[in-house]
């Protein structure tokens, strides 16, 4: 998180803090644990309130940011979501509010995201560590576009009205915004260890929707997906901080309070020294995470390099840090009755997502190579 | 009549006024470089070429003195430009793919001028910040010694009191060129009847005297340029007392203070981009392209993972740097900088050296992946040298974190009763 928040951001960061402390305590999170959605829209509306979803777009579509930094500001939002391993699908639903925002498309859709209304998910490509292909392609007919492929691993696909989908059309990529409900698109849900997120498939068979239903220009939509990848990922990785941050607090606590041998485990050089790892994978992670950020935000052409050493090492020593959180607590740290595992899933699941930290490795060395191959 | 003196506030440099002056005096005066070129390494045993680069630097230092562009964060009565840390960010901006005083920067500027700065008396402090900051002083660390390095406050170096002077005698080790430096910042024990931290007192001696011996220590890379020092009898003037008598620790711990932070320093410059420890992420890729593996996926991962290291560890050094400045962070913290370049160096030297394959093991001349058996001899001097990572992690856990402090029997008793090392024959 950052370092040094304005008033404003502080505030900002303080309400979702205390709303998510009162609303989603873990025993509620245990409770939606078998719930369908994983969250009460209820929730999910009075969030929006909160700004949840208005931060990526302008005061001009509706939006609105609290710094002069929306990605910082909603990197705030998603830190807290990590502390609290909130429920509800707040990073793609932010990428298609930004996508929606900066292409001025679709107004009366982006305004249900902004409300909270509305749901809105991603049908992306799976990320590649060089490249990315869609696996649904579209096609004009007459004044229609016409879809069919599957994009997997679909978050809150079975809650979404609005699936902004990543398709391959003959001249390049294009992006079509398609209501759940239109003939043709099936949702099926696929499991995953996160107790309050949901993953889908959604499948596309000969699914027609009016041209205008796309999203930006048509075959030319590849730097659009590049940046919702970055956003995506930025908002990854500062919930996968604030994961770590509550798993580390909790952790630290314990080894405080914790006695063997007549000592607590905090008094113990060779666990220290493991906590002194952890404090140092925690403070590098946010470091990275707002470095990337800000380089996202600013548009920096360093960006995407920046948010792959971010997310390949948050992934890496994200997982690693709660993987010791659980090695110091014992046997108590693998039940589902301590609270350690929901901040376990979050990152795991994180780690999986856009990518894993080999993934993230390779496409840096991409970026090595053609940097001094252009020097050499 | 009295003159009618109007007190006014200098305004303050501006940080793009500051930017254009230093761009102009840095491209119209000074030799673009490649990286390699300012490796701390780049002479090997070459002593002359070694010396040239020394003279070079005190010569750059001096032009930056003289065109009002040295010792930005230094106040303006000792010779420096009052400024602040962005405007060093700044000028590190400016520096990136030009030469610049590389030997002037640590340990002189930081730890030593820095806590000059901090603890000299206005004399002292007029006479050496300013000969620093022209280049005409190049300062060491006489901290370590033979005897123990972690345990600095355990130093058995003794200095004496004879009047208006002191008497020194003892070992300093690990001072890295001090054959070509001119003055060395000392610890030394003036009680043994006090407990450790409590007989401590700073000093400041020329090297270059018939008392003190310079020893030149031979490293695993072959590499000459850590010294070990012997003083008999080094006769220093009382005027040249750094802090309090017996207090040297209250010094000793800012000082150690500024030498965790290393390249974030505010007194210290450092070009943009430019990685500092022996191996970086270009020797591993050097050694991929060398060896017709940029499309090998292994070569590509160890490519990626340093690279990542590289970014990681000045992001971690940019924002603990920010924390302490700003106060989110207790000093302390620097101590995480620390550990993070001592085990990411470790770490991209294995990628080096991994990526070499069987060439690691032997080489002809002309190979690249010599410098990565060569460095994976020397991988753990990054996480031994400035205080080992063993105790960056001690002071993590118990000074950021709170944790119960180790047991020590050096506390409260006469350092005299403390039990020591047995003598080695080194």
């Amino acid at each position: 998180m950052l370092l040094n928040l304005s008033e404003e951001q502080e505030f900002f960061r303080e309400t979702t803090d205390r709303f998510l402390t009162e609303q989603v305590p873990p025993d509620v999170l245990r409770q939606l644990r078998h719930d369908p959605a994983g969250f009460d829209p209820a929730y999910w509306r009075r969030g929006a309130e909160l700004g949840w979803t208005s931060l990526l777009v302008s005061e001009e579509r509706g939006g609105g940011t609290i710094s002069d930094s929306g990605l910082a500001d909603a990197s705030l939002v998603a830190y807290e979501f990590g502390r609290h391993a909130a429920p509800g699908p707040l990073a793609v639903v932010n990428v298609v509010a930004a996508t929606l925002g900066e292409l001025n498309a679709a107004p009366d859709v982006l305004a249900g995201l902004l409300s909270g209304e509305s749901i809105a998910t991603w049908c992306a490509p799976p990320f590649g560590s060089t490249r990315w292909e869609p696996t649904v392609d579209v096609r004009r007919d007459g004044a229609d576009l016409v879809l069919n492929g599957e994009a997997r691993i679909v978050e809150s696909a079975g809650q979404a009205e609005h699936l902004l989908v990543t398709c391959n059309d003959e001249a390049g990529v294009t992006q079509v915004l398609v209501p759940a409900t239109a003939p043709g698109v099936t949702t099926t849900q696929m499991e995953t260890v996160d107790l309050t997120r949901r993953f889908g498939i959604v499948t596309f068979g000969d699914v027609r929707v009016p041209a205008a239903a796309a999203v930006g220009p048509a075959g030319d939509a590849r730097a659009q997906v590049h940046r919702q990848f970055e956003l995506l990922i930025v908002l990854l990785n500062a919930e996968s901080v604030g994961a770590m941050q509550a798993a580390f607090d909790m952790t630290v606590e314990w080894a405080f309070d914790r006695y063997s041998f007549g000592r607590p485990l905090a008094s113990y050089q060779a666990l220290k020294h493991r906590f002194a790892d952890m404090y140092m994978w925690l403070q590098s992670s946010n470091a990275t995470s707002d470095a990337s950020c800000a380089a996202v935000a600013a548009s920096d052409p360093g960006a995407a390099e920046l948010v792959s050493a971010a997310k390949a090492y948050i992934g890496q020593y994200g997982a690693e840090l709660v993987q010791d959180c659980t090695q110091m607590h014992g046997g108590i740290g693998v039940t589902f009755e301590h609270d350690l595992h929901l901040f376990l899933r979050r990152v795991t699941v994180n780690r999986a997502l856009a990518g894993t930290p080999a993934d993230h490795c390779q496409r840096i060395a991409a970026f090595v190579d053609a940097r001094e191959g252009a020097a050499a | 009549m009295s003159a009618l003196r109007v007190e006014t506030t200098e305004e303050m440099e501006s940080l793009e006024d500051f930017r254009q002056r230093a761009r102009s005096f840095i491209r119209a005066n000074l030799r673009q470089v490649s990286p390699d070129e300012l490796r701390w390494e780049r002479n090997g045993n070459d002593d002359e070429a070694e010396l040239a680069t020394v003279t070079r630097d005190r010569e750059i230092q001096r032009m930056l003195f003289d065109a009002d562009l040295a010792g930005i964060c230094f106040p303006r009565a000792y010779g420096g430009q009052g400024l602040t840390y962005e405007h060093q960010k700044v000028l590190n901006e400016e520096f990136a793919g030009y030469e610049y005083p590389l030997r002037v920067q640590i340990p002189t500027l930081s730890p030593c001028a820095a806590v000059i700065l901090e603890f000299g008396t206005e004399e002292q402090k007029l006479r050496h910040l300013p000969a620093i900051l022209k280049g005409e002083e190049l300062w060491m660390q006489f901290l370590s010694e033979p005897s123990g390095g972690s345990d600095v406050a355990g130093a058995l170096t003794t200095a004496v009191r004879d009047g208006e002077q002191w008497i020194l005698n003892g070992s300093k080790v690990w001072t890295s060129g001090a054959w070509w430096s001119d003055w060395g910042l000392c610890l030394a024990r003036t009680n043994w009847d006090q407990p450790k931290h409590r007989g401590l007192t700073v000093f400041m001696l020329p090297i270059h005297q018939p008392n003190v011996e310079v020893h030149r220590i031979e490293m695993n890379n072959g590499s000459r340029e850590f010294c070990q020092e012997f003083m008999t009898d080094v006769i220093v003037p009382d005027a040249d007392r750094v802090g309090a008598v017996d207090e040297g620790w209250t010094v000793g711990t800012r000082w150690m203070f500024h030498e965790r932070m290393l390249y974030n320093s505010s007194y210290v410059t450092e070009p943009v981009g430019l990685a500092h420890g022996s191996q970086d992420t270009k020797i591993v890729y050097d050694i991929a392209r060398a060896h017709g593996l940029l499309d090998d996926a292994t070569a590509r991962a160890n490519i990626g993972e340093a690279r990542m290291l590289e970014l990681v560890v000045n992001q971690l050094g940019e924002r603990v740097g920010e924390g302490i400045r700003t106060g989110r962070m207790s000093d302390q913290a620097a101590g995480t900088v620390r550990l993070f370049k001592g085990t990411s160096v470790s770490r991209i030297v294995t990628l080096a050296f991994d990526t070499a394959g069987p060439s690691g093991a032997a080489w002809t001349e002309d190979d690249i992946a010599s410098t990565s058996a060569i460095g994976f001899l020397m991988r753990q001097a990054g996480s031994i040298g400035g205080g080992t990572t063993e105790m960056a992690r001690n002071v993590i856990s118990e000074r950021v974190l709170g944790m119960p402090r180790e047991r020590r029997l050096d506390k409260d008793v006469p350092f005299r009763e403390v039990p020591r090392s047995r003598p080695t024959s080194a």
